[in-house]
C-alpha cells in the first residue's frame, strides 16, 4: 500500500514545489530581481545586454498589474467571483500610498507650499486633519493595506451574507467601483479631482527620478510578485484551496458540509484587496501618477481579460495574460492607437471561443497532439489527475 | 423505548399560497431507518429543506435533541451548516458531489472536524484520518478510483460517494434524497443493504420512489407517506401498501 499512501499524499498535501518547479520559480526570479537591476547597473549602455532604466520601470510596471492579475484569478478562477472592481483597491493602495508622496513634496511643489498644489489651487488654508498622519511613510504603508481591505470587508459582508452570487455581484462590484470613481473625479471630495496626484519628488528621502530609486521600485515591485505568487500558490494547495475549488465548483453542497462558505469568500475577497492595494502603490511611484480614471471599470474589466488571455484557474496564467496583453499594448498603443480597444475585445473572444485555457494551456494541448499522433492515447492516464 | 432525535410538529410551510407542508408532525426516534414515499409535490424536499435550515417553516416547531438528557434545539433558528454541525446531513436529489476533484479530496473536505478558515488554512491530515478515508472509500466501494475526478464517475458512482461523503462527517441523522436514482437493480440492491447495515448507529429518513427499494429498505422500519404535505399513513410497508387512502393518491386522483 505504499503507492496509495503516497499518493494520497499528492492528493491533499502535496509538495509545496518538486525541485524543478523550485528551479524554474527561482531562476526567472533571479534573472528579474538580481541579474537585469545589476547589468543595468554595471553594463555600459551600447551593450546589448543591458537593460535601459525606461525598460526595467516598465516591467516593474507589468509586475503590479500581474499581481492585481493573480488576485482576478484567485477570486475568479479558484473561487468562482468574477469582480470586475479590483482595480478599485489597486487604485486605492495608490491613493494611500500617494498621499504620503504627495506630502513628500514639501515645498518644491508650483506653489512652493507645504500645502499639495491642487489644495493651494483650490484655496484649502490648512491640510485636512485625516491627511496629517501620511507624513508618516510607515501609517501610510498600513492604509495601503488597510484602506482597501476595510472597503473589502464592508462590502464582501454585506454581499456575501446576503448570498449574492454570480451576475449580480459582478455587476455590484463593477457599480462600486464606478462609484468610487465618480466620487474621485468630485473636486470637493478632497483627493485631487480628476487630476489626483502627481509629480512626485521623493520616496523614503531618496529621489524617485533617480536610476537607483527607480532601480529599486522595480526590485520591491519583482519580489512582490515573487511573494505574491507563493503566498496564493501555498493557499490554493492547503485545504483552504481545495474548499474555494468546492466553492465554485458546488457552493450548496460545501455550505450543507458544515463550512459557513460566506466566511470563506469574505476571507479571500479581504486578503485579496489588501494585496491588490500593495501592488498599486508600487505602481504609482513608477508610474508617476494616481487619478480616478484608474478606477473607471473598464480597468477592472481590462485586468479581467489578461486572467482570461493568460488561463484562469492557473497561477501562471495571469502573469502571463498581464504581461503579455500589456506588451502587446505598449506595441499597439503606438502602432494603431484608435484600433487597440477593438484588438483587446478581439483577442477575448478569440480566447474564449478557442483557447477557453488561455495561453497556459498551449504546450498540454501540444503534447496531447503530440501523444496522439505518436502513439495510442494513454487513455486510462489521462483520467487520473495529481500526477 | 428510544427518544425522538428528530421532531416536527404541526409545520406549515406555503410558497405564493401554496402550501408545500402543512399541519405535519413528524417524529424520527434514535436509530431508526423511516422511508418517506408520497407522489409528486407531496412536500418531500420541501421538508427536508424545513430539517436542514434550507426553508424556514412559517408555522410548527423543528427539534433536534442528540440523546435523551439533552435538551433538544431548535433548527429552525440554525442555518444549513450549523444544523450539519449538529450531525444532521443531507444528501441532494441529484448526487452533488465536486466534480473536479478526485474522490478521495471530496471525502477529505466532508471529513468531520473544525470548519473554520484558518483550521482550513492549516489543515494536515493524520494517520486516523487516513484510515477512515480508506475504511470509507472501501465502504462505498470507489477504493480502486480514488484518484478519479469525480465528474468522471457514474451516475450510481456519484451516489454512493455522496453517501460516503455524509458518513466521513459522522452524521446523526442521514437524510437521504432518492439514492437510488439512476441506479442499476444490482446497485440499488447493495444501496439498500447498505443503509440498512447503517441503521441503529445513525437514525435515517430515506425518500424514495422505487418501490420494490422501499420494500427492501423498510424490512425492520416504518414508512411514511405524504400527501399534499401531511402525512396520510404511517406504518409498515405491507400496511402502507394495502391501505385504501395510499392507493387513491397514487392511482385515482379524481376525488378531488
Amino acid at each position: 500500500m505504499s503507492s496509495s499512501a503516497s499518493a494520497s499524499l499528492l492528493d491533499i498535501e502535496p509538495r509545496f514545489f518538486t525541485r524543478a518547479q523550485w528551479a524554474s520559480f527561482l531562476v526567472p526570479t533571479l534573472i528579474l530581481a538580481v541579474l537585469l537591476p545589476v547589468f543595468n547597473a554595471l553594463l555600459p549602455s551600447e551593450n546589448l545586454l543591458h537593460p535601459s532604466i525606461f525598460t526595467l520601470n516598465l516591467y516593474g510596471k507589468y509586475a503590479t498589474y500581474a499581481v492585481l492579475a493573480l488576485g482576478v484569478d484567485l477570486l475568479w478562477g479558484y473561487l468562482g467571483i468574477l469582480s470586475l472592481g479590483q482595480a478599485l483597491f489597486f487604485s486605492l493602495g495608490g491613493y494611500a500610498f500617494g498621499m504620503h508622496l504627495l506630502l513628500m513634496i514639501g515645498k518644491d511643489g508650483q506653489y512652493k507650499s507645504d500645502l499639495p498644489d491642487y489644495m493651494v489651487f483650490l484655496g484649502y488654508k490648512a491640510l485636512p486633519a485625516h491627511w496629517e498622519p501620511f507624513y508618516s511613510f510607515w501609517f501610510a504603508a498600513l492604509a495601503v493595506l488597510v484602506v482597501p481591505a476595510l472597503l473589502a470587508f464592508v462590502f464582501g459582508w454585506l454581499a456575501f451574507r446576503s448570498r449574492i452570487k454570480g451576475v449580480y455581484l459582478s455587476i455590484l462590484t463593477q457599480a462600486l467601483t464606478y462609484a468610487a470613481a465618480l466620487l474621485f473625479f468630485r473636486n470637493d471630495f478632497g483627493f485631487g479631482g480628476n487630476n489626483g496626484f502627481t509629480d512626485f519628488k521623493r520616496v523614503l528621502g531618496a529621489d524617485l527620478n533617480s536610476v537607483e530609486t527607480r532601480r529599486g521600485l522595480y526590485i520591491a515591485s519583482v519580489l512582490l510578485l515573487a511573494f505574491v505568487f507563493l503566498l496564493y500558490r501555498w493557499l490554493t494547495r492547503a485545504k483552504f484551496g481545495h474548499l474555494m475549488q468546492a466553492i465554485r465548483d458546488g457552493e450548496n453542497r460545501v455550505l450543507f458540509s458544515g463550512y459557513a462558505t460566506a466566511r470563506y469568500k469574505l476571507f479571500v475577497f479581504v486578503l485579496v484587496a489588501a494585496i491588490t492595494g500593495i501592488a498599486g502603490a508600487l505602481y504609482v511611484p513608477q508610474v508617476g501618477i494616481i487619478n480616478p480614471s484608474e478606477m473607471t471599470p473598464e480597468k477592472s474589466i481590462e485586468a479581467v481579460v489578461w486572467v482570461a488571455v493568460g488561463g484562469r484557474g492557473t497561477l501562471l496564467g495571469p502573469i502571463l495574460g498581464a504581461l503579455f496583453v500589456n506588451a502587446l499594448k505598449s506595441w499597439a498603443t503606438r502602432a494603431a492607437p484608435e484600433l487597440w480597444l477593438y484588438f483587446l475585445g478581439g483577442l477575448f473572444v478569440t480566447v474564449v471561443l478557442f483557447l477557453p485555457g488561455g495561453l497556459i494551456s498551449i504546450p498540454g494541448k501540444l503534447r496531447l497532439l503530440w501523444a496522439k499522433s505518436s502513439s495510442k492515447a494513454p487513455a486510462a492516464d489521462s483520467l487520473v489527475v495529481g500526477h | 423505548m428510544p427518544h425522538p432525535i428528530l421532531q416536527a410538529e404541526e409545520v406549515t410551510k406555503t410558497f405564493d399560497g401554496f402550501r408545500a407542508i402543512n399541519a405535519l408532525n413528524f417524529y424520527l426516534f434514535s436509530g431508526e431507518l423511516r422511508t418517506v414515499i408520497g407522489p409528486n409535490g407531496a412536500g418531500k424536499s420541501t421538508f427536508f429543506d424545513l430539517l436542514t435550515g434550507r426553508a424556514k417553516p412559517d408555522k410548527g416547531s423543528v427539534r433536534f435533541a442528540a440523546d435523551d438528557a439533552a435538551p433538544s434545539v431548535d433548527l429552525t433558528a440554525l442555518n444549513e451548516y450549523e444544523i450539519q454541525r449538529l450531525g444532521i446531513g443531507r444528501k441532494f436529489q441529484t448526487p452533488s458531489v465536486f466534480a473536479e476533484h478526485t474522490v478521495f479530496t471530496n471525502l477529505v473536505l466532508s471529513l468531520n472536524g473544525p470548519r473554520g478558515v484558518f483550521a482550513s488554512l492549516f489543515h494536515r491530515l493524520d494517520s486516523i484520518a487516513r484510515d477512515r478515508l480508506d475504511a470509507l472509500l472501501k465502504l462505498v466501494r470507489l477504493d480502486d478510483k480514488r484518484h478519479w475526478k469525480a465528474g468522471l464517475l457514474s451516475h450510481g458512482e456519484k451516489q454512493w460517494l455522496e453517501i460516503g461523503m455524509l458518513l466521513a462527517s459522522e452524521p446523526r441523522v442521514l437524510l437521504v434524497d432518492e439514492p437510488a436514482a439512476g441506479m442499476t437493480d444490482e446497485e440499488t440492491h447493495r444501496t439498500g443493504e447498505l443503509l440498512l447495515s447503517l441503521a441503529g448507529k445513525h437514525s435515517i429518513v430515506v425518500v424514495e420512489h422505487d418501490m420494490s427499494f422501499v420494500k427492501q429498505i423498510s424490512v425492520n422500519g416504518q414508512v411514511t407517506v405524504l400527501h399534499q404535505g401531511s402525512v396520510l399513513c404511517e406504518g409498515k410497508f405491507d400496511d402502507v401498501q394495502s391501505n385504501q387512502k395510499v392507493r387513491e393518491v397514487y392511482l385515482g386522483r379524481g376525488k378531488h
